[in-house]
């Protein structure tokens, strides 16, 4: 047709090389010229899917090896050669859009496999023990009693040695930094009972509590695995999310040739090309061409801002409508990005600094166990003056006080709200930011992106003749400008008049907007200075269409809003918080989104570093933050905010800086994670109570002296059962509609995952 | 007295067997895509080359 099909063909192959570059940049290498590459692949959910995606893809030459994995909803490629196979635009075809992940991200998670591998031998131990005691305690022959209780020391040693490592180690290296944690008084527990146990089985005692030692370790470790495997689930569903950074960029070398590079590999200098929809990797000054940047990650604008030769942009910005040729100011690790890295670094100590629940009961709890054995001990010395005596009374107060209540009390509750959050689209990334979510007192919300969905809404749609929208939305449709999508978004539904008018010459101007003929009559759609020059009127402002140039209609427009973005800030500020906008856009823009949510409490064009000032400030004011955002920009913030809640379109960075990540549109998953977090935090409460109460009546018991194995296995199992049953009365967060349909989890990552395909 | 001294240790070695067989299912991989593993079943020809073919 004209210049424009050519460009945009030219663009089109420049994008599908570069996208098979950066398969092999984000592809691992394995051994005799085989790599292997990991895709995300959200769609797939059924045998028919797996065997599609896997002859498809084992049909490109090159592939060796294609494997579905369905729990991760992930394929790995093992292909050969120098040239990487075209993998997302096969799978594009196929009908399952994925996109690259690290390429790590499909290795064995060790720490899994230790704790599973623990548990079954703790299991294992533990069962055949208490097998062999019960025998014992119905009364066996102490001939028997001697065999089976030097049975159950081999059992129990083992159960120590291989499961028991895992509290030690987490004991050990808690007390080297001169600190106390709820492992360092199961250690002591576990290890003085055993070794008691052994004393006794040498010299022939009748009372062993290898049981109580391996039940302890089994118990405790099946809440340490849930606790695991729940985190793992929510990090494997974040990390599964498109990544918004380049991992590469295509350079222009001074003899006219190109190359593919890594970002890290770009030096200052260097030119580099930019098609209509690559982020930019670097920063850099325009050298080529006119374009429209979409800087909502990078600052929080949501109107884009224009691009000319001599402009210079920062890295993560998103290159809207034409291509851009740019030269490189700063490599990738002085770039704006890294800037934002190390700010969030700098920012990161508050939140270290945080002491987690059980850790601070550990540190009440241990001295005063600890103190009342060893009374125990005296008080039975001075008493009865057998030393023996004393000491297994003194580990029975061990033993029955043993935190194995207090050990669950925590993990337990966090592992069903950690699934209740899931199950509602929310990731939680460890159990410490449902404590701190649980305290916070004011929430700082960015704006674009976080509020707004980053997306324009025409406004005054209903102002503009419908045959006038219907020109513009024809015209509009075309393009790939946010604010022509939102022209296109509006438009009436039929229009018949207008179907069969042919639009000619279409050119689009990166920059300024674009231009068509209709029946001899010039249309032009854009910036009120370009449509409207010929008029006189060079210095016009706002977005117009104009018919040989004369005006015909003007556009307003404002970011829409997220789903039920009214109603979360509503409920958040019936739970006590105080609300407040922290943005980097113009202060007009916040202002009216202020307005509609009817938040006074708004600050705009801040900095990262003016945003973490400001979070510093309310933190010395003895607040806790909770600071929502998505942007490069927040991500500083995010890091230095008490507690922080990304979206899952958020920028990379953002997204690993958050402990909470939520998937879905809807902005009320910031009020659901707060009830839950509360309840869950009331709960643990109810459960440090029950603990206590339990002590309470065990601990006279036990200083008595009446405490024989049968009574402390007993006795341990009821807490324990006692405090799983109050942790699975969660009821927060149960009955939002579809929270339990899968199928909706699914199609919200499908979304996006195949936003950076536009 | 005395069929305890072969019972309980073939007790203890049945467990044993068992635990090994678990240790070895998880090393071999077998949790890594239980969803995955539920439907390929549906699959009705088996190409892979790391699954042994029957016939």
């Amino acid at each position: 047709m004209n210049g424009r099909g050519l460009v945009a063909a030219a663009q089109a192959s420049a994008g599908a090389s570069a996208a098979r570059q950066e398969v092999r940049i984000a592809s691992r290498a394995l051994e005799q010229g085989l790599h292997q590459t990991e895709l995300s692949v959200p769609g797939v959910h059924c045998a028919g899917c797996i065997r599609t995606v896997e002859k498809g893809l084992s049909r490109i030459p090159g592939v060796e090896h294609v494997r579905v994995n369905l729990s991760t909803k992930r394929v790995s490629v093992k292909w050969r050669g120098d040239e990487p196979p075209d993998l997302l635009d096969a799978l594009e075809k196929l009908g399952f859009p994925g996109h690259l992940t690290e390429a790590d991200a499909g290795r064995k998670d060790p720490e899994f496999g230790r704790l599973i591998r623990a548990l079954a031998v703790a299991g294992f131990s533990a069962m055949n023990i208490m097998l062999l005691s019960v025998s014992v305690w119905s009364g066996a022959e102490p001939t028997t009693r001697h065999v089976f209780h030097w049975i159950s020391a081999a059992l129990a040693l083992l159960c120590l040695v291989y499961s028991g490592r895992i509290f030690f180690v987490s004991a050990w290296s808690a007390l080297s930094r001169g600190r106390t944690n709820m492992d360092v008084p199961i250690s002591i527990g576990v290890c003085l009972a055993f070794g008691l146990s052994l004393y006794d089985t040498i010299h022939n005692g009748p009372h062993a509590y290898f049981d109580a030692a391996t039940a302890l370790i089994f118990f405790l470790l099946i809440g340490r695995t849930l606790d695991h495997v729940m985190r793992e689930k929510a990090r494997t569903a974040v990390r599964g999310l498109a990544r918004l950074a380049p991992r590469g960029a295509t350079i222009l070398r001074d003899d006219g040739g190109r190359d593919y590079l890594a970002v890290g590999e770009i030096e200052p200098g260097m030119r580099i090309m930019l098609a209509a929809g690559d982020r930019i990797p670097v920063d850099g000054v325009v050298t080529e061409g006119a374009s429209d940047l979409d800087c909502a990650l990078t600052s929080g604008e949501s109107a884009p801002r224009r691009a000319t030769p001599g402009s210079s942009v920062q890295a993560g910005t998103l290159n809207l409508t034409g291509p851009l040729t740019i030269t490189a100011s700063a490599r990738a690790e002085n770039s704006f990005l890294a800037e934002m890295v190390r700010l969030m670094e700098a920012a990161e100590g508050g939140r270290a600094r945080y002491r987690r629940l059980a850790d601070r009961a550990a540190a009440l709890y241990s001295p005063v166990v600890h103190s009342v054995a060893l009374l125990t001990f005296l008080g039975w010395m001075m008493a009865t003056g057998e030393w023996h005596r004393a000491i297994t009374v003194a580990i029975a107060v061990l033993i029955i006080t043993c935190p194995c209540a207090l050990g669950l009390a925590v993990p337990i509750v966090q592992v069903v709200a950690a699934r209740r959050l899931f199950e509602n689209g929310i990731m939680v990334k460890d159990g410490s930011a449902i404590e701190r979510l649980a305290e916070s007192d004011i929430a700082v919300f960015d704006k674009t992106g976080t509020l707004t969905l980053g997306r324009l809404q025409l406004v005054d749609g209903d102002a503009i003749a419908p045959r006038d929208l219907a020109i513009a939305a024809r015209i509009a449709s075309l393009s790939n400008h946010p604010v022509s999508k939102a022209i296109a978004a509006a438009a009436p539904p039929a229009d018949a008049g207008l179907a069969d008018t042919g639009l000619a010459d279409v050119v689009e101007q990166p920059g300024v907007g674009i231009e068509a003929r209709i029946g001899g009559n010039l249309y032009r759609l854009g910036r009120a200075d370009w449509a409207l020059a010929e008029a006189g009127q060079a210095h016009a402002e706002g977005t117009v269409l104009s018919r040989d140039g004369t005006l015909v209609a003007r556009f307003a427009f404002e970011d829409t809003l997220r789903p039920q973005a009214r109603e979360a800030i509503e409920v958040l500020r019936e739970a006590g918080l105080r609300i407040s906008i922290l943005s980097g856009d113009a202060p007009g823009a916040v202002t009216a989104v202020a307005l509609r949510l009817g938040i006074d409490d708004f600050d705009a064009g801040l900095l990262p570093a003016a945003k973490v000032g400001r979070l510093d400030d309310l933190a010395s004011e003895g607040r806790k933050v909770l600071m929502v955002g998505d942007g490069l920009n927040d991500a500083p913030a995010l890091a230095a905010a008490h507690v922080s809640i990304a979206p899952a379109n958020a920028a990379d960075i953002g997204r690993s800086a958050a402990d909470f990540v939520f998937l879905r549109d809807s902005l009320v998953a910031v009020p659901t994670a707060l009830a839950i977090s509360r309840e869950a935090g009331q709960i643990v409460r109810q459960n440090f109570a029950l603990a206590t109460a339990y002590n309470a009546i065990a601990l006279p018991i036990a200083i008595a002296g009446y405490v024989t194995p049968l009574v402390a296995a007993l006795a341990m199992s009821l807490s324990s059962v006692l405090v799983v049953a109050n942790a699975l009365r969660l009821k927060a967060g149960k009955n939002i509609p579809h929270a339990t349909d899968p199928s909706r989890v699914r199609s919200v990552k499908g979304d996006i995952a195949v936003e950076p395909a536009q | 007295m005395t069929s305890l001294i072969f019972l309980v240790p073939l007790a203890l070695l049945l467990g044993g067997t068992a635990l090994a067989a678990f240790l070895w299912s998880l090393k071999s991989g077998q949790y890594e895509d239980l969803d995955g593993a539920a439907e390929r079943i549906l699959l009705d020809e088996e190409e892979e080359d790391d699954q042994p073919s029957r016939k």
